[in-house]
């Protein structure tokens, strides 16, 4: 089986749809002769022609409101918009158009597209290359909104994407597109295995990352994009502590995989929330909120959130910002030995 | 409200010549395209001569007939009848002068002063009263204020309340068509105001780059709600922005119907050639008030409203149907009394019908419902039952 980072999963996925349905166009700011500030498309242009990989002016609103345009006369647009942090030129695009086209109409304008973007930090890029928008996009009804934390999964998530009825916003983890970035101290990420041909990662479904062990006291630990390497990071120094952790990965935010939450921590009794973005309506409390409307019963300790501070993502600072794994396990620690 | 004091500054290119020619930079005309002005006198001609008499009779019909029905609705939503409404007294001729220019295959983004697009397409009478009262029948199923509808068998698309999104979306559409290897074109209306927006630049400049098939039709009417168009913008016709997005642009005498027949006509025609999009400014006047929520007498004199009726798109075409021995009063009076039987027969079934269900609210929000979703519909059911719900407390059912 061939390996792949995440970018090259992405343009294997994007690749193969495009070959396989001549509706698929990319566009976005610098996807098409360039192949993307990340990469992500490189070589579709060269393969596909111009009209299909679309290098577009310098405009996000613009990009999301033309590609809603062709996703409503039946093209399958994945627009990229090359940070999430620049997404909000294009807001009321996706919140008042996108979400809404198929509901306002009674259903007569379905509106199935892609929007790519990549989102979080570590990658030393201050307020504006770093931010993790995603929650504020699930907050508004009509938009399904996931997040690989690998390369299996991203091919598998885009391309179930491409084939939804509905407007997939895909949230990349950019700070392992391609393994660790210069400078931080995170741990390495490594190539993962990808089936060359199609296949999906079904939408709403969470994942075990990581199974419980058996040894030692029990908690569930959540998370989705590149938080996921982090958790399991922690779940590796917390295992030598009698501390045992399930770790799942929601993958997809909305709609979010409720059972999957439910059946692990009312097994564990404990459960740690970890995501990049700042704590205060982060989709971390939602996912805590779910915990205690559902799980109540069996907690054993209320469930904590690890989670960016409530500032502005900072520049030199970025890596103290960041949870790192010596944050989620101290916060797993506390939930595991509550008294 | 007019301004046609600047000269020209290039040809306006005519219908046989927009087809295959184009000059670069693309030709912006400000001087305002008539036809039939409305003293009466005869700008083309040749032009009315290619019309058939008897499609002006129809459309003349259809724009007293949208007259009357607009009337009905100002008076439905004063009687509490109707949540709200929006009328396009006065601007008749920029709604079925396109829908008539156009071929039933091109999609049209119409703002909501333009329900004349959809039926002239033969959008039901009754599907749009019964959109206005938010009943089961209306295809959006309740889901949005009066005058949001949707007419997809017309290739309508359907509308929302924050200006100007629509024009990046009729770029896109317009650049799908060609893509799919379509030789449809797709058209937006918006009002001057909306031109203020930042969609409405992205819009122009991807169609401009991508020479797209689209029309932008903008609708100077002279106010956005309140605020004339002095302080929507220095310059001194929309139009002239063409220019500045290296695409065609034309002024047209928004009340003349025949002109903006033509106007819109020659830009389909440019842009099926594979020319490019062409920003319409159509020159008019909203009589009405914005809509149910503003009384125009706080803003503008009555002096203004008087001088503006002379321009009035009805009149005219009226004298011009009177000449050709095609109208007369007597037509005149029937086919008020046909739009008025019509709409308020529309108007009575259209209230007697129930809500849509209640089942509708949790539909259409994904392909299926999640199970989110499904949880919710279970939650309304429930507390809907419980004897504390404000919905049935208000006669909901």
């Amino acid at each position: 089986m061939p390996t792949m980072n995440i970018i090259q999963a992405v343009n294997d996925a994007l690749d193969l749809a495009m070959a396989a349905d001549k509706d698929v166009v990319i566009l976005g700011e610098d996807v098409g002769k360039f192949g993307g500030v990340f990469r992500a498309t490189v070589g579709l242009q060269e393969k596909y022609g111009e009209d299909r990989v679309i290098d577009t002016p310098l405009a996000e609103a613009g990009i999301i409101g033309t590609a809603i345009g062709m996703a409503l006369y039946g093209l399958r647009p994945v627009a990229e918009i090359q940070f999430s942090d620049f997404i909000f030129p294009a807001y009321d695009q996706i919140v008042n158009e996108l979400a809404k086209f198929r509901y306002r109409s009674g259903g007569e304008y379905p509106c199935p597209m892609v929007i790519r973007t990549p989102f979080g930090g570590g990658i030393r890029g201050g307020h504006y290359h770093s931010q993790s928008p995603e929650a504020t996009f699930a907050h508004h009804a009509g938009l399904v909104c996931v997040t690989p934390s690998n390369p299996y999964d991203a091919k598998g998530l885009l391309l179930a994407a491409l084939a939804s009825p509905d407007p997939v916003m895909v949230f990349e983890p950019k700070r392992i597109y391609r393994g660790p970035a210069h400078g931080t101290n995170w741990s390495a990420h490594p190539k993962g295995e990808v089936p060359a041909g199609h296949y999906t990662v079904p939408i709403g479904k969470a994942d075990i990352a990581r199974p419980l062990r058996g040894k030692g006291i029990p908690v569930s630990l959540i998370s989705y994009g590149a938080m996921v390497e982090t958790c399991r990071e922690a779940a590796a120094k917390l295992e030598a502590e009698g501390i045992d952790v399930e770790l799942i990965d929601l993958r997809t935010l909305v709609p979010y995989d409720l059972p999957a939450i439910v059946e692990s921590v009312s097994r564990t009794g404990r459960a740690v929330v970890a995501n990049e973005a700042p704590k205060t309506c982060g989709f971390a409390a939602e996912v805590v909120a779910l915990i205690m409307e559902h799980c109540f019963d069996w907690l054993q300790a209320p469930p904590l959130r690890v989670t960016g501070y409530d500032t502005p993502f900072p520049y030199t600072l970025e890596a103290a910002y960041l949870p790192d794994s010596g944050r989620v396990a101290a916060a797993v620690r506390q939930v595991a030995r509550y008294k | 409200m007019t301004r046609s004091n600047a000269a020209p500054t290039a040809r306006a290119p005519d219908a046989g010549g927009a087809a295959t020619s184009v000059s670069h930079p693309p030709p912006v005309a400000i001087a305002p395209m008539q036809v039939l002005r409305a003293d009466g006198t005869i700008v083309d001609p040749e032009f009315i001569a290619s019309v058939p008499p008897a499609d002006i009779a129809r459309l003349y019909a259809a724009m007293v007939a949208q007259r009357v029905y607009d009337d009905r609705m100002i008076k439905m939503q004063r009687q509490g009848r109707l949540g709200f409404y929006l009328a396009c007294t006065g601007e008749e001729a920029c709604a079925y002068g396109p829908a008539y220019a156009l071929r039933n295959d091109d999609w049209m983004y119409p703002a909501y002063r333009e329900p004349g697009v959809a039926l002239w397409r033969g959008f039901p009478l009754q599907t749009w009263v019964d959109n206005l009262v938010g009943n089961c029948d209306d295809p959006v199923k309740g889901r949005q204020m009066p005058v949001h509808w949707s007419a997809r068998a017309q290739n309508v698309v359907s509308i929302s309340s924050p200006v100007g999104t629509q024009i990046p979306q009729c770029a896109g559409t317009a650049y799908a068509m060609r893509q799919r290897g379509d030789d449809a074109v797709a058209i937006c209306f918006f009002g001057e105001g909306t031109s203020s927006e930042g969609d409405f630049h992205v819009g122009l400049n991807f169609a401009g780059v991508a020479k797209a098939p689209a029309i932008f039709f903008c609708r100077n009417n002279g106010y956005a709600i309140s605020t004339p168009y002095e302080k929507t913008t220095a310059a001194p016709h929309i139009a002239l922005r063409a220019h500045g997005y290296g695409i065609r642009g034309q002024v047209v005498d928004g009340n003349d119907l025949f002109a903006v027949i033509k106007a819109v006509g020659e830009a389909a025609a440019y842009a099926r050639a594979g020319h490019g999009p062409t920003l319409i400014e159509a020159k008019t006047y909203r009589l009405a008030a914005h809509s149910t929520s503003d009384d125009p007498k706080a803003y503008r004199s009555r002096e203004e409203e008087a001088e503006a009726l002379i321009q009035d798109p009805l009149p005219r075409l009226r004298r011009w149907l009177e000449a050709q021995g095609l109208w007369d009063e007597a037509r005149e009076q029937q086919t008020q009394t046909e739009a008025s039987e019509a709409i308020l027969a529309a108007l009575a079934l259209a209230e007697a019908k129930p809500h849509p269900p209640l089942s509708t609210l949790f539909d259409d929000v994904f392909a299926a419902r999640t199970p989110l979703l499904e949880a919710q519909a279970l939650e309304l059911a429930a507390h809907l039952a419980s004897g504390e719900s404000a919905y049935r407390a208000a006669g909901g059912h």
